[in-house]
């Protein structure tokens, strides 16, 4: 927490100071994924190639014949990222061994919201990680169809009033909790896996720097925070995001070669899920019970994450 | 010039495709293709290409990671059949309009609905308006001359744009023919390395893929259209080159006895060998019938064939797709639309055939003269069909 209350002193140091994702851009006020996007690029540098999924960080970033981005950046379609990315980096493999391009490491990286990398590009993503491709995949998650107007995905937190998850008087919103895609890389032997959140800059780069470094596949799933689809004040985005944290509804940890570890620690109560619930439209329908219910889903997944942080080794342990 | 090898022709295209030095291949499994599949796995891993081979999960995704690839500026080929098509569909259009040269083998197959593995043509009729140069082998000759002059069509400055070569299912990948192999060095004069436009690389950032507004999206589509239009040209000029060098010629439309022929049979790929057949004994017999065979479905050679056609009375289309509750097979109405202006045109009967692997056999061919002298409507008939 510290180092975050004193980010002006601390990030110049810690943080490029360089812009990769340049201003200008049509994101919405207050919006945390383009928060994240540019920590993410500062963090990644010059050296990548960006594929990027159909989606809000796409549409805000690209309409021609305009570009956000100064580092190298394709979109193809929605649910094939991990496809394209996966044929950048075998390219690049490919031409820098025949000398046809500069002998120096250049990272692919591909780049999706929740829906395309949980829902419709889950299998283009898990194909890639399994074919051990030298991808980093970042997952911006704020946990809906946002760009096409808030539609629930299978990332749609537990209860959250969506477009197609209405509260309604029979169903109260989203009826399942989000699919939980770090396990499905850790399950999938992926090397570094790691949540992240833009409320937590310094976290998220040291992240994003160790994704990079991974000589393989690596996965990055980053809480981004969204207050038109979240029904939020716009300037409540930074508190949403540690909000979400210090309750537990979204631990910040990383995984190494199957070893488990909190990066950002919670207070020793946590906070309860009402105190991140209450600020946002999409929880308004929720009662005293419905947030009971909550608050045993969140209880139940901590529980679940910190048994393995205290008890998994890490493969290179076994 | 080498010698005459006796070979299958899937196996046969992949050899094709490694003389051409690619980089990068994605390509995922499915019948008829498999073995262009395998034995391009067998030539990478054996080291005899300097290439990756992308394993990748579905063709959804051998379509986009050729499409990552050759914007990195990598010469990308992937290969597929029916299902694996249509699975490409969202993807085609999207590789056509970012110019990107990536070659495709597609092993023509049936689509399903029901399930069948055989030659026909309905899995590339529903591409055709993807914006990429379609063009038919008739032959294992044709397939590895196609394939290596797909490449340098693609890639030329002018065109770049994605090629798709059909080979028919079974009909031609499972053939054992006599081939002839370019020289490695043959082909390294006649396709150099790709030169591409622009790359995704850090040295020179772009950016590709950007979305269109209203206000730039109809430039957009015209520009595309013109793009694949121009291309016959450089297709043209290639083949032209093409057959400078190997004494083998190659043009939009063939013709087979069709000078002056009253009636003229049009076929499309495989099946143009055992029209011929057909074409000497109906000629044998002192009948006017010719043979045209379309080897260029994109660009749409209009002149080519208005010129093939010249003054014949019937024209006998075969479409071996079905356009469900259409005007007519893919392949005649398009003929039958362009020919609509025109003052002097023949009679057009179209004969829906071959489809999920029933065999045409020079029979049929005859039947369908004779049949086509009686019929008097213009509709459609499914030729063959048990009632």
């Amino acid at each position: 927490m510290t180092i975050v209350q004193n980010y002006e002193l601390f990030a110049p140091k810690l943080i490029d100071s360089e812009e990769y994702f340049s201003a200008g851009h049509r994101a919405c006020q207050g919006c945390g994924e383009v928060l994240a996007l540019r920590h993410i690029l500062k963090a990644l540098g010059e050296d990548v190639i960006i594929s990027n999924a159909t989606g809000c960080m796409e549409i805000v970033s690209s309409a021609y014949p305009q570009t956000a981005w100064t580092v190298p950046y394709i979109h193809v379609a929605f649910e094939n990222a991990g496809a394209v990315g996966s044929g950048v980096e075998s390219a690049v493999k490919a031409l820098r061994r025949k000398g046809r391009i500069p002998d120096r490491d250049v990272k692919s990286v591909a780049i999706a919201g929740d829906g395309g990398t949980a829902d419709i590009g889950l299998q283009a993503l898990s194909g890639a990680m399994e074919r051990g491709h030298d991808l980093m995949f970042v997952c911006l998650d704020n946990e809906a169809y946002m760009n096409t107007g808030i539609q629930r995905s299978s990332l749609t937190p537990f209860m959250a009033a969506t477009t197609t998850s209405p509260a309604g008087r029979e169903i109260k919103g989203q009826r399942t909790g989000k699919k939980n895609v770090c396990e499905i890389m850790v399950a999938q032997g992926v090397s570094y896996v790691a949540t992240a959140c833009p409320s937590y800059p310094i976290d998220l780069v040291n992240k994003v720097k160790k994704a990079k470094a991974v000589k393989g596949p690596s996965y990055l799933h980053v809480f981004s925070m969204c207050p038109t689809g979240w029904r939020c004040a716009s300037e409540l985005t930074i508190k949403i995001g540690r909000l979400a944290v210090e309750t537990g509804v979204f631990p910040l940890y990383e995984v190494e070669n199957g070893k488990y570890r909190i990066t950002v620690e919670m207070p020793e109560r946590r906070r309860p899920v009402e105190d991140y619930l209450k600020h946002q439209g999409r929880f308004s329908h929720l009662n005293a019970e419905d947030i009971k219910l909550v608050q045993q889903k969140v209880d139940y997944e901590m529980k679940k994450l910190m048994d393995k942080v205290s008890g998994l080794k890490g493969w290179d342990e076994i | 010039m080498g010698k005459r090898v006796g070979m299958e022709v899937a196996i046969a295209a992949s050899e094709a495709v490694a003389l051409c030095n690619i980089d990068v291949a994605a390509v995922y499994p499915i019948t008829p293709q498999s073995h262009m599949a395998e034995h391009l796995a067998d030539i990478i891993h054996d080291g005899r290409i300097d290439a990756e081979f992308i394993t990748v999960e579905s063709e959804h995704s051998s379509i986009s990671a050729c499409a990552g690839a050759s914007a990195v500026g990598a010469r990308a080929y992937t290969a597929t059949s029916s299902q694996g098509l249509m699975l490409m569909h969202e993807i085609l259009p999207i590789v056509s309009a970012m110019r990107l040269p990536v070659v495709m083998g597609n092993a023509n197959r049936a689509v399903s609905g029901p399930l069948n593995i055989w030659n026909d043509h309905t899995d590339i009729m529903p591409q055709r308006d993807s914006g990429w140069i379609c063009m038919f082998a008739e032959n294992g000759q044709e397939v590895v001359d196609m394939t290596i002059q797909s490449f340098k069509i693609a890639e030329h400055p002018d065109v770049m744009l994605p090629v798709v070569l059909n080979i028919d299912g079974f009909q031609l990948t499972h053939m054992i023919e006599p081939l002839e192999f370019p020289t490695q060095a043959q082909v390294n004069k006649f396709l150099p390395p790709r030169k591409p436009f622009a790359t995704l690389h850090p040295d020179n950032p772009v950016s590709m893929g950007c979305f269109n507004m209203p206000d730039i999206f109809t430039e957009t589509m015209k520009a595309k259209d013109t793009a694949l239009k121009n291309s016959k040209k450089t297709i043209v000029k290639i083949w032209n080159e093409w057959g400078k060098m190997f004494g083998r010629h190659y043009r939009p439309v063939e013709t087979y006895r069709a000078k002056g022929a009253e009636t003229l049979i049009l076929t499309m790929g495989s099946m143009g060998e055992t029209a011929s057949i057909a074409v000497d004994e109906m000629r044998g017999k002192g009948r006017s019938v010719g043979l045209v065979k379309l080897r260029l479905w994109r660009p749409f050679p209009v002149e080519e064939l208005r010129a093939a056609i010249g003054g014949a009375k019937t024209l006998i289309v075969m479409d071996r797709a079905v356009s469900f509750g259409g005007a007519g097979g893919p392949v005649a109405t398009e003929i039958k639309s362009f020919l609509f202006q025109d003052r002097k045109r023949p009679r057009i009967v179209d004969f829906i055939m071959g489809l999920g692997g029933r065999d045409v056999a020079v029979d049929d061919f005859i039947a369908m003269v004779d049949r086509a002298k009686k019929k008097k409507d213009e509709t459609y008939e499914f030729y063959g069909v048990r009632e």
